[in-house]
């Protein structure tokens, strides 16, 4: 029997996750805000390891690189991963359900198996064809780790299309090409910019894969890592605090998105 | 007869080996309205598609307007096609779905173009739903907005699959009556699938009844109920009683241990046939002057007549009677030549 009202110890226990989840957080985000270097003793509110952050020519090309590296791979994963699931659904269900497995096999790897075949891979192949881990490098291996998730953002709602819909627009006339760009496109729309928007948010969000393949050129993840070796300033907080509350606005954005998505197609019903 | 536009010649189709369709010839006229009818598999939705492009047969060849377009895509043929889910773009409006061929075609001004999506609106009773989005409609106004799409392009042919399989009885017949009506008013070859037989009794010129990737027979509606050919068609036009029977000699066959006189002949002499009877066919009389004669088993009352199921010593007759009759009355059938058809054993 599942009781429908919360319980007292039902109450408490999700607080108590509720707390483990986002208390280190919380700890962070405050301390960013200290006003002296103690990770223990709160001394005064201040902006100056903010203003430090943007001041520090690491962090912001870090920073930059990541946007870059982000932004690329987050429109060319689209790209492919939209056509990758145009051909997937166009595929017998068979070899579609293994290849889909395939595309699974990613997104519940270890980051850390990714990373490093991804860099073995590179340095192999760059020994013959004469290129170093670098901006390319991390930017391929983005785009191959995103691709798996706008397939799995955009396949559905092709599966949700009436299955006439493509033949609907050749038969008024569409060639191939019209036939997916006026009809097949503007009615996926939704689910290319979820892929998008979760590709890019993936994208920031790297360490492990980045790290790997990123060679001497350094993300803002890495840099963070790589400040933490050092002395820990607070500026990790900060710079910790913007990027925790810039994924949590993408996200955010994510699931309203689905939420609208959800009661448009209730509608329909 | 006005001339032919569609010509199937020996149209063979299989996927992988599963022969879909068997040596199919089959013509269509301008103006006619024809029907593909049978059950589901029979072929009738294949044949559709390689009219309309969307599947190339595996041997035979597709003439239209006497030219050969085996090759031709389906946006290059002179075919609108009305889906069974309509199909229609959730995307844009009606407005916009109706002129989405037109616009494609880009030989329209936006004016010519506004004129001829309201006029087919209007025709199709949808006036003034240009601005709804097509999610906003229900089952019946979808459709009329999927016919009108396909109209609106004046296709010499418009093909349309099982386009009222989803609306509800009234609706239906509704749709059948206005789908005539807009077909003789726009005079446009109409290729229209369905598998249910009322269905293509009431609207079509011609039927053409398919079975397991074969045409059984070709027709007018009145020919292939009072005519079938053979024992299927019998079967699935209408309900039918098929028994054993012996044909003697011309017009004369045996059945049910008794002689009876019919109309039709060219039998092989003592060839063994189906012989079909309709239910509505059959007179109830008295035992005495029944040539079978029966008890009543199960009475059901179907509306406008009672369906009577009587046992005879041979046979099992389901009979339709507006004179209700009892269970386990005993009564007389009888037949006159004319109830009486005789079909090749298939």
């Amino acid at each position: 029997m599942i009781h429908n009202k919360p319980t007292r110890s039902g109450r408490l226990l999700t607080a108590l996750t509720f707390i483990f989840l986002y208390a280190p957080i919380l700890v962070l985000i405050i301390f960013s805000f200290n006003s002296t270097k103690s990770r223990t003793v709160w001394t005064g509110f201040t902006f100056d390891w903010y203003i430090k952050l943007f001041n520090n020519d690491a962090i912001m090309t870090a920073l930059g690189t990541t946007l870059l590296v982000s932004a690329l791979a987050a429109v060319i994963a689209t790209i492919a991963g939209t056509f990758a699931s145009v051909g997937l659904y166009a595929m017998k269900r068979r070899p579609r359900e293994l290849l889909l497995q395939v595309n699974n096999i990613p997104v519940t790897n270890a980051d850390i198996i990714t990373g490093v075949s991804l860099c073995i891979l590179f340095v192999f192949l760059g020994k013959f064809l004469g290129f170093e881990l670098g901006f390319g490098t991390l930017l391929i291996a983005h785009v191959t780790f995103n691709i798996p998730y706008v397939i799995l953002s955009v396949l559905p709602k092709l599966r949700q299309l009436d299955k006439n819909l493509f033949e609907a627009a050749q038969d008024l006339g569409c060639s191939w090409m019209q036939a997916f760009t006026k009809v097949i496109l503007p009615e996926i729309w939704p689910g290319v910019t979820s892929g998008l928007l979760m590709a890019f948010t993936l994208s920031i969000d790297d360490f492990v894969i980045s790290y790997f393949t990123a060679g001497s050129v350094e993300t803002l993840s890495m840099r963070i890592y790589a400040m933490t070796k050092k002395r820990i300033s607070p500026e990790i907080n900060a710079i910790s605090t913007l990027l925790f509350l810039v994924i949590l606005a993408l996200l955010i954005i994510i699931n309203i998105r689905e939420v609208q998505q959800e009661k448009k197609a209730a509608k329909k019903h | 007869m006005s001339e032919k536009i569609i010509n199937l010649e020996n149209i063979h189709k299989d996927y992988g080996g599963k022969v879909v369709l068997d040596n199919l010839n089959l013509y269509v006229r301008d103006k006619e309205f024809v029907t593909l009818l049978g059950p589901s598999g029979c072929g009738k939705t294949t044949t559709l598609r390689i009219i309309g492009g969307f599947e190339t047969p595996s041997a035979g060849v597709v003439y239209f307007d006497g030219k050969k377009v085996n090759d031709v895509p389906p946006n290059k043929r002179p075919v609108n096609t009305v889906f069974q889910r309509y199909a229609l773009f959730n995307h844009l409006n009606v407005f916009d779905n109706v002129a989405f061929g037109l616009r494609i075609q880009k030989k329209y001004s936006e004016g010519e173009i506004a004129d001829r999506v309201n006029r087919m609106l209007k025709l199709v009773s949808l006036p003034d739903y240009g601005d709804r989005m097509s999610t906003e409609l229900s089952g019946g106004e979808q459709q009329r907005v999927a016919i009108a799409r396909a109209l609106v392009n004046h296709p010499r042919v418009l093909l349309l699959d099982e386009p009222l399989a989803a609306l509800d009885l009234k609706l239906r017949k509704e749709m059948q009556r206005e789908l005539k009506a807009i077909q003789q008013e726009v005079g446009i070859t109409f290729v229209f699938v369905t598998h249910d037989q009322e269905e293509a009794l009431t609207m079509s010129d011609t039927i053409v009844v398919m079975n397991k990737g074969k045409i059984q027979q070709i027709g007018t509606p009145t020919d292939i109920y009072n005519e079938p050919k053979n024992a299927f068609v019998a079967n699935f036009i209408g309900e039918s009683n098929i028994v054993d029977g012996i044909m003697h000699q011309d017009k004369l066959v045996s059945f049910c241990g008794r002689q009876f006189d019919c109309l039709d002949g060219g039998f092989a002499p003592d060839e063994p046939v189906d012989v079909v009877v309709r239910p509505e066919d059959f007179e109830v009389v008295a035992p005495e002057q029944g040539q079978l004669v029966g008890t009543v088993k199960s009475v059901l009352f179907m509306g406008v007549h009672y369906e009577i199921m009587v046992e005879t010593e041979h046979f099992t007759w389901t009979v339709h009677s507006i004179n209700y009759a009892d269970v386990g009355d005993r009564v007389g059938l009888f037949l006159t030549p004319d109830d009486i058809h005789i079909m090749h054993k298939s």
